[in-house]
């Protein structure tokens, strides 16, 4: 059995088993959610470091690791078919860490604690099953499990007087955008031959390299699949749905659906749309590179005026996702490849910050900035961390934004000048100003609150403690990621923008570098990470657009800007 | 003669008749049972349907050509027994609620689930017409089973007087096509395909054929009888008018269609899109306002009906199996619902009766709100698989005609619309409430099987849609698109 199937399947389990448990056996139902999590988290950690990068081949091909396949419906085309690579690796093990932390600071549901642990339990077990689902069907039906207790978990749990409308507004967004992902999906599949139908991802991927999707079919495929799963990563302008509801859900959904369930759409998004419609994908990148904007600046802009902590982390978080579609729009190895490591670092920078609000929401019971201050005296520890955290999310050096975000700065440079510009404005300035306001409110300063403490024991502090360690060890050491984040990117960067200057003829074939090894220099690397691009152009008339390729000769711009 | 094939209709009707007479001599006390007796029955014809293999291939033709033996057939005879089974068990339950007449309450139902045998298995315009006054004229008497209940009568008043006006063009559409045609038998006129493609009055005719048939399934434009009439009606009797009688009328459309007039509904996609896209957008929106849960099912059931009409507006065969496999699907779905109508609204119909269901009753809570999420389409249950087929297929038209992608756009609107009242009665079921009333709800041995039935068919569809798949292909062989 893959280890994929028990990381996903122990948490499922384990809502199996809390059904069974009376009401009553509060500590037990408590232990064995901790105990799904926890192992299920060392079965990923374990995974992890058995996991090499991956030689990416002579062909253009998509390469797992840790496969299991079942036959399911062989009738329609779908089957259980999960497996890891160095896209969904990352999430895999974030997502469990952050599975684990979550349900360590739930520690004060008080009521209905059995529905409670079940739904997360659900919702973990969803949404890594999601991540390493590797058949569309499967793909689709874990995230639907996930997203469902979302709702139920704000309404009953859920805090403010806001939480019946944020349950809604949440659920019908992400709802709307889950069916428009099911439309472009089940279109997608419509496009393979008849009688040789697959949801499969690999199999699917494989037929489009050969037989590119009619331009006609790509108008309306690519935009139902950007727009849908841009809904549900909060693509300005569909964005209001976030802060409201994070701000209204309990702590531990906020932490796993801000860290965790959000990062599907860009896991969608690349995996299956960018590399499956290279052609539609380059007449829509400028525009996904012009609405990111509206994420970095618009929603920064918004966040600066929150007066409220938990809808100031909900708006920076939507505008962090900006840049994660920037390093999507760049279409280069390395601006995706920064997409990818900045959805793991924002999958713990999130949580870890959802946690911390959730716990100051406990002590404090208000989350209005204006009423607090001089609380690091009292809180040194989650004021320590929380001020790590906040730094962080500016794109401080030394945590894993930082090497995210330098990645994807450098990669969309030769596509969006102006935007990378305008966007770095937008991160160190807009970003700067409400985080640091954010900290002097909160911790500095001297109004006396007596009563309050951190958390008692080193084991409380355990959550907080591992999901900040886990951030600083990405950002000093990103190349735990990045190698094999590069491996697989690679080949889908390559399919990806094989559209953009190939665009009348997207069938033609690309050069390996395995054929001229002689071109395939080193590229400079950047915040000690060793990318490398070791792809280059073997016909000049074919020139692959990879912004990683930082060549001499500029790039040639995009048509539509 | 062909007779034996026609056997399960022979003895449906055998134990409508039966019922009547053993009610002559059994005490008022333990009349209840005879529903069990109904239920017993229905099952051994269900069972006797699978043994004897009475898929005949090619179809076979009966009685002058009237009645026809085949896979569609006997695909919907085993879809409405099924649902009949569970509109009987509900009826045991419901028996507190219904003052005189038990066994004539079974018997008609069991009349009507002949009618829906015949017109499965309809070839001609003469028997569809009977048969479908056969199930309309026993609903009638059922939709108002409660003497004493206002809103019974009101009930089945509204429902006599629109079935009055449906069957009135019916039969008008019938005459057209005769006339234009000079015959009503469906094997003829698709012969005649040449001289009837272009026939104005034919077409004339069809439409409003279609528009009596449209008041069955309750699309539009003949879908305003559908709340008014689930809320009004018994529990039991609003689910079997929801499922069985809806699917009656999606076979006689599936026969019509596809085995009478195939060469003009290939033209036709316009006007199924048309309703297919008007009925979802109305049964959705109208009943986002609603608070009596009968009647928002009500409306529900013309959006369920749009959507399947999405299957019908596809004209592919892989659309007809979707409307084949939602309706199955369909039926456990409401199942359910309407067995914990059944418990729960004993008084009043409001949602607010389910708030605090989860304290009463976990399982009723869970089923209601299985129901609800099977309804809305979330994975892994049955009403997810459904649409995921119904879009498939629509989708699989888009290539040529891009209209198509709107269709499924409209559809997945209506899902959004709908989701926000399904997850309104999972939150009166889940949220905390402050009601007084925290008794248990007892239920009782029939109930039980049916929630277990119900649930577990949920599942089974949402997750392994194998069988059923190859049951359905198996079934639409004999339609031409």
């Amino acid at each position: 059995m893959s280890p994929l199937t028990l990381i996903f399947g122990l948490p499922l389990l384990a809502a199996l088993l809390t059904a069974l448990i009376p009401r009553n056996f509060r500590f037990v139902i408590r232990c064995v959610a901790l105990l799904a999590t926890f192992s299920s988290m060392v079965i990923a950690l374990v995974m992890f470091c058995k996991c090499h990068p991956l030689d990416p081949g002579g062909m253009i091909r998509l390469k797992f690791l840790f496969e299991e396949t079942h036959q399911w419906s062989p009738a329609i085309g779908f089957g259980y078919h999960v497996g890891v690579d160095g896209i969904n690796l990352g999430l895999i093990v974030m997502g469990a860490i952050v599975a684990f932390a979550a349900t360590f600071v739930s520690r004060r549901i008080e009521t209905r604690e059995k529905e409670f642990y079940i739904l997360l339990m659900l919702m973990t077990g969803g949404i890594l099953g999601a991540f390493a689902s590797l058949d569309l069907v499967c793909f689709y039906g874990f995230h639907e499990l996930a997203l469902v207790p979302t709702f139920i978990m704000i309404g009953v749990w859920g805090r403010g007087d806001n939480k019946n409308f944020a349950a809604y507004q949440i659920t019908l967004y992400l709802s709307a955008g889950a069916l428009l992902v099911l439309l472009g999906l089940l279109a997608l599949y419509l496009q393979l031959p008849p009688g040789n139908r697959s949801f499969d991802i690999v199999a699917i991927t494989a037929y489009f390299q050969s037989h590119p999707i009619g331009a006609e079919a790509e108008r309306w495929i690519f935009p139902l699949l950007l727009f849908g799963f841009g809904i549900l990563v909060s693509l300005w302008p569909f964005h209001t749905w976030a802060p409201p509801g994070y701000g209204a859900a309990p702590t531990a959904t906020a932490m796993l659906h801000a860290g965790v369930i959000k990062k599907f759409g860009l896991y969608g998004l690349i995996r299956i749309a960018l590399p499956l419609m290279p052609a539609a994908a380059a007449r829509w990148v400028p525009i996904l590179a012009f609405l990111c904007l509206g994420n970095i600046i618009y929603c920064g802009l918004v966040a600066m005026r929150q007066r409220n902590l938990n809808l100031l982390i909900g708006n920076s978080s939507v505008a962090h996702m900006g840049f994660a579609f920037l390093g999507l729009a760049s279409l280069s190895t390395i601006g995706m490849s920064g997409t990818v490591l900045i959805m793991v670092a924002h999958g713990f920078l999130a949580a870890l910050t959802f946690a911390l609000s959730g716990y100051l929401d406990e002590e404090l019971k208000t989350l209005e900035i204006g009423e607090m201050g001089g609380l690091l005296r009292h809180l040194p520890f989650i004021g320590t961390a929380m001020i790590m955290a906040m730094l962080a999310g500016c794109g401080l050096p030394g945590f894993a934004n930082f090497p995210g975000e330098m990645m994807v700065l450098f990669g969309s440079w030769h596509r969006y000048p102006v935007v990378v510009v305008i966007a770095l404005w937008g991160a160190l300035v807009i970003g700067g100003v409400y985080m640091l306001r954010a900290i002097r409110n909160i911790w500095h300063g001297a109004k006396p609150w007596p009563g309050i403490s951190d958390p008692a024991s080193a084991w409380r502090k355990l959550p907080f403690a591992l999901l900040l360690a886990c951030l600083i060890a990405l950002g000093c050491y990103p190349r735990l990621l990045t190698d094999c984040i590069r491996s697989s990117v690679e080949p889908i960067a390559r399919m990806a923008s094989s559209g953009s200057v190939l665009k009348d003829n997207p069938a033609n074939t690309i050069p390996h570098p395995a054929e001229n090894p002689q071109l395939a220099a080193p590229k400079p690397g950047e915040g000690g990470s060793a990318i490398r691009n070791p792809q280059s152009p073997a016909n000049p008339a074919a020139t692959i657009p990879d912004a990683a390729n930082v060549s001499p000769q500029p790039v040639p711009p995009m048509p539509t800007r | 003669m062909n007779l034996h094939l026609i056997i399960p209709e022979m003895e449906m009707a055998a134990l409508a008749l039966a019922i009547l007479l053993i009610d002559l001599w059994t005490p008022a006390a333990s009349k209840p049972r005879l529903g069990w007796l109904a239920a017993l029955g229905l099952g051994a014809i269900l069972l006797m349907s699978f043994t004897c293999d009475s898929i005949a291939d090619p179809a076979v033709p009966a009685f002058s050509q009237l009645f026809i033996g085949d896979g569609l057939g006997l695909y919907f005879k085993r879809f409405f027994i099924g649902a009949a089974i569970l509109v009987v068990l509900m009826g045991i339950e419901y028996s507190d609620r219904l003052p005189v007449g038990f066994a004539e309450f079974h018997a008609l139902v069991l009349l009507a689930l002949v009618g829906m045998m015949f017109a499965a298995s309809a070839n001609d315009f003469i028997l569809v017409f009977v048969s479908l006054e056969l199930i309309t004229v026993t609903s009638y008497v059922l939709v108002s089973f409660q003497r004493a209940r206002l809103a019974s009568l009101e009930a089945g008043v509204k429902y006599l007087v629109m079935g009055g006006l449906s069957a009135a063009f019916l039969v008008f559409g019938i005459a057209l096509l005769f006339a234009a045609s000079g015959s009503t038998n469906f094997t003829v006129l698709s012969g005649a395909s040449a001289t009837l493609a272009g026939n104005r009055l034919f077409w004339l005719g069809l439409l409003l054929v279609l528009t009596g048939v449209a008041f069955k399934i309750a699309v539009f434009p003949m879908q305003m009888w559908a709340p008014d009439v689930y809320q009004g009606a018994p529990t039991p009797v609003t689910a079997f008018l929801a499922v069985a009688s809806k699917g009656a009328g999606f076979v006689l459309l599936l026969r019509v269609l596809f085995m009478a007039v195939p060469f003009i509904a290939r033209q036709w996609h316009t006007l199924f899109m048309v309703v297919a896209a008007i009925s979802i957008l109305y049964g959705n929106l109208c009943a986002l306002p609603q608070r009596s849960l009968k009647r928002l099912l009500g409306y529900s059931s013309i959006a369920h009906a749009g959507y399947m009409m999405l299957g019908i507006a596809a004209l592919n065969s892989d659309g007809t199996q979707a409307v084949l496999y939602y309706l199955a699907g369909y039926m456990f779905t409401l199942g359910a619902a309407f067995v914990v109508v059944c418990l729960v609204c004993r008084e009043t119909d409001d949602i607010s009766a389910l708030s605090g269901l989860n304290g009463r009753s976990p399982v009723l809570a869970a089923a209601m709100a299985m129901a609800m999420a099977s309804l809305a389409g979330v994975p892994p249950l049955a009403g997810f698989a459904g649409k995921f087929f119904l879009l498939l297929s629509v989708l699989e038209r888009a290539g040529a005609n891009p209209a198509y992608y709107w269709l499924a756009l409209v559809a997945i609107a209506g899902v959004v619309i709908s989701l926000a009242y399904y997850f309104g009665v999972i939150r009166a079921v889940y949220w905390p409430s402050d009601r007084a009333e925290t008794a248990p709800i007892p239920i009782s041995p029939a109930m039980k099987i049916s929630l277990a039935v119900c649930m577990a068919g949920m599942l089974w569809l949402g997750l392994f849609p194998n069988a059923l798949v190859q049951a359905a292909a198996e079934a639409v062989k004999a339609l031409r698109f």
